[in-house]
């Protein structure tokens, strides 16, 4: 089967510009509309709590459906098959810990960040210095994921192929993201988020309906399609094409596996969104609606996976500009020409958009929060002028996340986000389970988990395959490499609990007995957390 | 949006109001005692012994804990099989359809089964203790 796409020509340009600057358009003027009830910090941070659960349901499940689902898994099943289906898996999974662990424990203790709840019974500086590093740290591997997936889809949408052409784009992406957030805050990148969330639910949907149609109704004959169209054959259907050469490489597998499930829970501009409905039963009923929306979106993922490979075939999708996650583009482009080409690609960009918004947001909240107010000026910083360090920091996150994105630019955007979510369950996960869930722990053992978790997971991927050495490599150049997993998560994240043990095990300076029990009471009963 | 208020105020409750006014001597018998301080504020140590709030942690826990090792240790059951089980994965059970998909799609059937039993199990045993306990403590609602 030959496409034409595979040489980059992908519809009209012109075409893909115009539905995407229709909703630049549509979102910037919902945003200016949200602005104008930003007013206090609470409602910059967390838009006064005034979120309902479903709303924030769709925005939470916005937040998480970012590109890196949309292109990089139904590339990754479309290119790999089976093992692309495990971030699927994973990633629906995954709530559950949100769900019976954190959501409303976190509603109920925290304000802003997740500096507020790991703080909340320990001396406040060091902790929220620590877990603003952590904020930032994942917050800024997640941000390189969305923008190299920017650069990517321009690659195929406008058809520029160049390097330098790609990062002008990343960098008009960057400042678009910027002024959301400077602009609507919380409120603002909420609706954003769910405008772009049931802009995507309703694209995927409506292309797996007609991709079961066009086979029968039958996930069989797109499986069988997918095969007879796949480098791979009938092994793309089964499990171990990307993971399963060698021990190491199985050992990877379950390393991904583990930060795929852990990590969501514990990434902080998830977390934020909690704070966005006013209790916690709001809180609850906002997980139960993301995970609705994330078995259908899933779901839907293995259909056009397979669809895109049945259709397009493997081999056009890995010549095209974006490589694997170019799967989803090319599928649309085929099935519903340069038309539904556009409507995919301003979908997927305004995915990138919104998550980048939210990251921003997340990223400069902590900063200002919990450095600026909490840690220099002590507490007693101004509201107002917290903010504005706030929307300080979110400019100089932007600048970043644009170099940063220029960078990375090429690689598999969901490979970037599960190191986001490994550093991401590293830091985090441990030190709210045990703040929430045990009463011993203590201000070491908050520093130790986070610092612990955080750098050996930062060590072991800058030492990974992934970093260095190989031709998939971010340094493909140079061979610096010694630890043999790309995902780091499977030795990180039981180090970081261990960490917190061992911390609070040996510090002399016991938990704090009377904030314990407040933060256990209102964890659970939500007493004292009105707005 | 809740406050907390003196449980003198609480006309609902003669017991809380009495106890409130003798200040701290009723701190061992909790139920009867005040669970709130001479301020109006919540007072998280008396609260946190009372047994309406140790019922609640311990439906709670007694809930969540288990409900979470039992997810984890299935899915990881369903990530060592798609990782050294590849001959039992790849058996085509109908069509093109393998074990492994459909052990996938088993993942997605058991979270939506735990979402909604966790959801009810909250609605029905959870929620209506965590309002007792922030009624005894002097919460109003509104």
């Amino acid at each position: 089967m030959t496409v034409t796409l595979a040489d980059g020509v992908a519809g009209s340009p012109v075409l893909n510009l115009s539905v995407f600057g229709v909703f630049v358009l549509a979102t910037l003027y919902v945003v200016y509309r949200a602005s104008s009830s930003n007013r206090t910090a609470a409602d910059y941070y967390a838009a006064g709590s005034s979120f309902s659960g479903s709303q924030n349901g769709i925005a939470l499940s916005g937040d998480f459906l970012s590109a890196a689902s949309f292109l990089g898994i139904t590339g990754g099943i479309a290119v790999n098959g089976y093992d692309g289906f495990l971030y699927s898996v994973g990633w629906v999974v995954a709530w559950l810990v949100g769900l019976l662990l954190i959501a409303e424990s976190l509603r109920n203790t925290g304000r802003f960040t997740v500096g507020d709840v790991l703080a909340y019974r320990m001396r406040q500086r060091p902790v929220r210095a620590a877990a603003a590093n952590a904020t930032l740290v994942i917050s800024f591997f997640y941000m390189l994921a969305q923008m190299a997936g920017a650069g990517g889809l321009v690659a195929l949408l406008l058809n520029v192929t160049s390097k330098g052409g790609q990062a002008i784009v990343i960098v008009i992406v960057g400042i678009i993201m910027v002024f959301y957030v400077l602009v609507g805050g919380m409120k603002g990148t909420t609706w954003v988020q769910i405008i772009k969330a049931a802009l995507l639910l309703v694209c995927v949907t409506l292309t797996t309906i007609f991709l079961l149609g066009k086979f029968g109704f039958s996930l069989s004959n797109i499986m069988e399609g997918a095969a007879q169209n796949n480098a791979h054959g009938d092994a793309l259907l089964n499990p171990g094409v990307k993971y399963g050469k060698s021990g190491i490489t199985k050992l990877d597998f379950i390393s991904l596996a583990l930060s795929l499930v852990l990590g969501i829970a514990s990434l902080p501009h998830v977390l934020m969104r909690f704070y966005t409905v006013p209790n916690a039963k709001e809180a609850r009923r906002s997980v139960v609606w993301a995970t609705w929306t994330m078995v259908v979106f899933y779901l839907c993922t293995l259909v056009i996976g397979f669809g895109a490979t049945a259709l397009v075939g493997s081999d056009a999708i890995l010549r095209a500009p974006g490589g694997e996650n170019s799967a989803a583009p090319l599928l649309a482009f085929k099935i519903g020409g340069a038309v539904l080409l556009g409507v995919v690609c301003a979908v997927a960009f305004a995915t990138i958009l919104a998550v980048v918004a939210g990251l921003t947001l997340a990223a400069s909240a902590s900063f200002a929060h919990d450095v600026y107010a909490n840690v220099i000026k002590r507490g007693n910083a101004e509201p107002r002028q917290e903010v504005r360090v706030a929307r300080l920091t979110a400019i100089a996150v932007g600048v970043l996340a644009i170099a940063g994105g220029i960078a990375a630019n090429g690689q598999n955007v969901a490979f970037l986000v599960s190191l986001a979510l490994a550093l991401a369950a590293s830091a985090n996960l441990s030190t709210i389970l045990f703040s929430l869930f045990w009463k011993r722990f203590n201000t070491k053992g908050t520093l130790w988990a986070i610092y612990g978790g955080l750098g050996s997971c930062l060590v072991l991927i800058i030492f990974s395959p992934a970093f260095s050495g190989g031709p998939t490599a971010i340094f493909p150049d140079v061979d610096f490499h010694w630890f043999p997993l790309s995902n780091p998560g499977l030795v990180s994240i039981p180090l970081s609990f261990l960490c917190g043990f061992v911390g609070t095990i040996l510090s002399k300076e016991p938990a704090d007995g009377r904030k314990q029990a407040e933060m256990e009471v209102r964890a659970i009963t939500g007493i004292g957390s009105g707005r | 949006m809740t406050k907390a208020i003196p449980a003198a105020m609480d006309s609902r409750d003669p017991r809380a109001s009495r106890a409130a006014g003798q200040g701290f001597t009723a701190f061992e018998g909790v139920t009867d005692g005040s669970m709130v301080d001479s301020d109006g504020n919540p007072d998280f140590a008396v609260i946190q012994q009372s047994p309406e709030f140790q019922e609640l942690r311990r439906r709670l826990r007694r809930f969540v804990f288990p409900m979470s090792a039992l997810f984890l240790a299935w899915y990881l059951t369903y990530v060592l099989f798609a990782a050294y089980a590849h001959d039992f994965m790849s058996q085509k059970v109908g069509g093109q359809v393998n074990v492994g998909i459909v052990f996938g799609l088993l993942e997605f059937v058991s979270t939506v089964i735990i979402t909604l039993v966790y959801a009810r199990y909250a609605k029905r045993r959870l929620d209506p203790q965590r309002d007792l306990v922030r009624s005894r403590a002097g919460v109003v609602e509104e």
